[in-house]
């Protein structure tokens, strides 16, 4: 059955469902229960699920996640959600030094099947410290899954698939999404976990990208079909598992590579996918792969400057131009 | 402790019109869609702490604020038309339009810097301690933060370290009885805050915000055993008036206690204080608010017609003046492409 839904919506619906299907799911942090979480997520599931599953706590980020490792040790399937991605500064011993390792110390005997769910992204001049794209570091913390959606469907399906994962998953939403609108059909086999989309084919380019650059990537392919230049944009989704394999056979195909990010350039995911498009399709590039990606600057609270550190679709739709001319 | 002298109150009351009036004007430049972004919370009802605070204070002296910190800020003899524009994201503002209203500062009035990360600024104060002992600049830094980030492990790290080293140090928490729309009893057990920070050894005091004379007292004595070497902590209890940031309408809450919690009005108390005692006229009083009222219009206007930043400041103060600059995206870009036309 097609609804059409906003990605706010579905990310609230996913754990409704989640919840109503698996009671040793928990959400914990601040404001999820009473306030229905600071973007809304999680409105009114207090009143559906109680507050012994809705559980509002004090402003303490590191015990939060410290607390959803333990309780992701010991038979609860806990989500845990900070607020804003940035505040992964505080917590990130937590995740990185207990909920990433542990299983690997332990020997395998135990894992920490726990979400952190969070936003990040430029879009609502917050500044410096609640605007930046910081999935880098969790994707350089190996014994993390990492899912980003970019479309409603995915807001629904990754977060319900998060909730199933032995491993603990970082799932990161873009906070200028949750306001999208659209058509979804829920009843429809959802694509499986750590497997790429291909939102649009094309043979002059593949632009590989994930979370809100894919819709700058479509509408920058728009513009440029305009122009005679048809691209491929491939949805990575999630970022770990990586789907390669979809990458590399487009890239393979087509020849000419650009990714996409808004994170910082330097050492980002972009600077990983490209060096891997770079060593595993050599043979097939005609030139090198291009990182559109965010400036290596912090974010400004002035609506110009902010907009300027971070990827546009005129961006995208110029150096892809230029990759054909 | 001197008793307050006459004019002591009129400036007190004067500080916190200034900061009641300039804070109406944020949510003024809001509405008009000409402030930057909408994460501006107002410290309306909450400004006898920082008028009494900053009264204590030094002009040596230094401190960090939370994200509500407007009001410290003028009290400590901001100019608000600087501040509007950063609130309005220009160039003209404190901080070029970088900072915004949540990242405000100024190094030539102390002020280390407000911060969007509940309790990210407190740890600083140990550090500006350490520089005072240090380098004998008889300072005390203060840290004002909210009484959410009395939930923060960090400040009970710092408040040992204070206590352990001596150091000339003061925490201000600004008990506005919320965090978001999390009310303090449903954040915390045990609510006497000071009681945490005598346990660390340091001096602990719990003040009604009401009567800004009492902060200010309070603030001297705190500070004054500060600048000794003893570290002190103070919690002013006062009501958040309005919703967090300007989007939230308090759903959370009752609009009985929100009435209830308005009467208890710093600037209203002060004006009343200062009329029944014979201090000043309510004509004279009518005249000043009219005259601080006219003085925040004219931060609006200076906000508005301030220009943005130009789009390649971006690259300036990620490092310092004459470092390497980042290089732009585009660079990196063009030079790929120039490469492969050649
Ligand atoms: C580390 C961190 N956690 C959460 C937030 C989101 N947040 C911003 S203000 C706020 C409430 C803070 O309450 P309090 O410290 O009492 O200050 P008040 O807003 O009442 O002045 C929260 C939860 C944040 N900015 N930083
Ligand atoms: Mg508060």
């Amino acid at each position: 059955m097609m609804t059409s839904m906003t990605y706010r919506d579905a990310l609230r619906k996913a754990l409704d469902d989640a919840m109503t299907d698996d009671s040793s799911i928990v959400v914990i942090g601040e404001e999820v229960g009473r306030y229905g979480g600071a973007y809304g997520v999680t409105k009114d599931l207090i009143k559906i699920h109680g507050a012994d599953r809705l559980i509002d706590t004090p402003i303490s980020e590191p015990a939060i996640v410290g607390t959803a490792v333990g309780a992701a040790m010991t038979g609860l399937r806990p989500v845990a959600e900070l607020m804003y991605i940035d505040f992964l500064g505080m917590t990130m011993d937590q995740l990185a030094n207990q909920a990433a390792k542990i299983r690997y110390m332990f020997g395998g005997q135990i894992g920490v099947p726990m979400v952190l769910r969070t936003q990040g992204g430029t879009g609502r001049s917050a500044g410096a410290q609640h605007s930046q794209s910081l999935e880098a570091w969790v994707m350089h913390t190996p014994g993390l899954r990492l899912a980003m959606p970019a479309t409603v469907a995915d807001a629904y399906h990754l977060l319900r698939q998060s909730l199933t994962k032995p491993d603990p998953v970082v799932f990161i939403e873009h906070k200028a999404l949750y306001t999208r609108k659209e058509e979804i059909d829920l009843d429809a086999d959802p694509l499986p976990w750590g497997k790429a989309a291909v939102r649009r084919q094309g043979d002059d380019l593949v632009i590989v990208t994930y979370s809100r650059q894919v819709f700058y990537a479509l509408e920058a392919a728009d513009a440029l079909a305009r122009k005679g230049i048809e691209a491929t944009v491939i949805d990575l989704r999630t970022l770990n598992p990586l789907d390669f394999d979809t990458v590399r056979e487009h890239v393979e195909r087509v020849g000419k590579a650009m990714v996409v990010s808004e994170g910082v350039m330097t050492s980002g995911v972009a600077a990983e996918l490209a060096a891997r498009i770079s060593e595993e399709c050599f043979d097939f590039l005609e030139q090198p792969v291009l990182r559109v990606a965010g400036e290596d600057i912090p974010i400004s609270v002035s609506q110009e400057l902010e907009s300027g550190s971070v990827p546009s679709a005129r961006m995208i739709a110029d150096v892809a131009a230029r990759m054909m001319a | 402790m001197d008793a307050p002298v006459n004019t002591n109150l009129l400036e007190l009351y004067r500080t916190m019109r200034r900061i009641r009036t300039f804070e109406e004007r944020v949510g003024e430049l809001f509405v008009r869609g000409q402030s930057a972004g909408s994460m501006l919370h107002l410290s309306i009802g909450e400004e006898s702490s920082a008028a009494g605070v900053c009264a204590a204070m030094k002009p040596q002296d230094t401190f960090t604020t939370h994200h509500r910190g407007h009001g410290i800020f003028l009290a400590r003899g901001a100019d608000p038309k600087r501040m509007m524009a950063e609130i309005g994201g220009k160039e003209t503002g404190y901080c070029r339009g970088k900072g915004g209203s949540m990242h405000i500062a100024d190094m030539a009035l102390g002020h280390l810097g407000a911060n969007a990360i509940v309790g990210g600024g407190i740890p600083a104060v140990i550090g500006a301690g350490l520089s005072s002992r240090h380098l004998k600049q008889d300072s005390v830094s203060i840290a004002f933060f909210g009484d959410g980030a009395m939930q923060q492990g960090i400040l009970y790290e710092s408040m040992n370290m204070a206590s352990l080293w001596n150091l000339p140090v003061l925490f201000v928490c600004i008990n506005n009885q919320y965090g978001m729309g999390t009310r303090i009893d449903q954040a915390t057990r045990n609510t006497a805050f000071d009681q945490r920070a005598k346990a660390f050894g340091l001096n602990g005091a719990v003040v009604d915000g009401l009567d800004v004379e009492e902060v200010q007292a309070a603030a001297r004595w705190l500070v004054d055993e500060a600048r000794a070497g003893k570290p002190g902590f103070l919690s002013v209890e006062v009501y958040r008036f309005f919703g967090h940031a300007r989007m939230d309408k308090s759903p959370y809450r009752e609009e009985a206690e929100e009435l209830e919690g308005r009467k208890k009005d710093p600037v209203l108390f002060a004006r009343n204080k200062l009329i029944d005692t014979g201090i000043e006229e309510e004509r004279i009083l009518d005249e000043l608010d009219k005259a601080i009222a006219a003085e925040m219009d004219a931060t609006i206007d200076f906000a508005v017609e301030s220009k943005a930043p130009p789009l390649g400041s971006m690259f300036k103060d990620v490092y310092a003046a004459g470092e390497p600059e980042p290089e732009s995206v585009r660079a990196r870009i063009d030079r790929v492409l120039a490469r492969d036309d050649a």
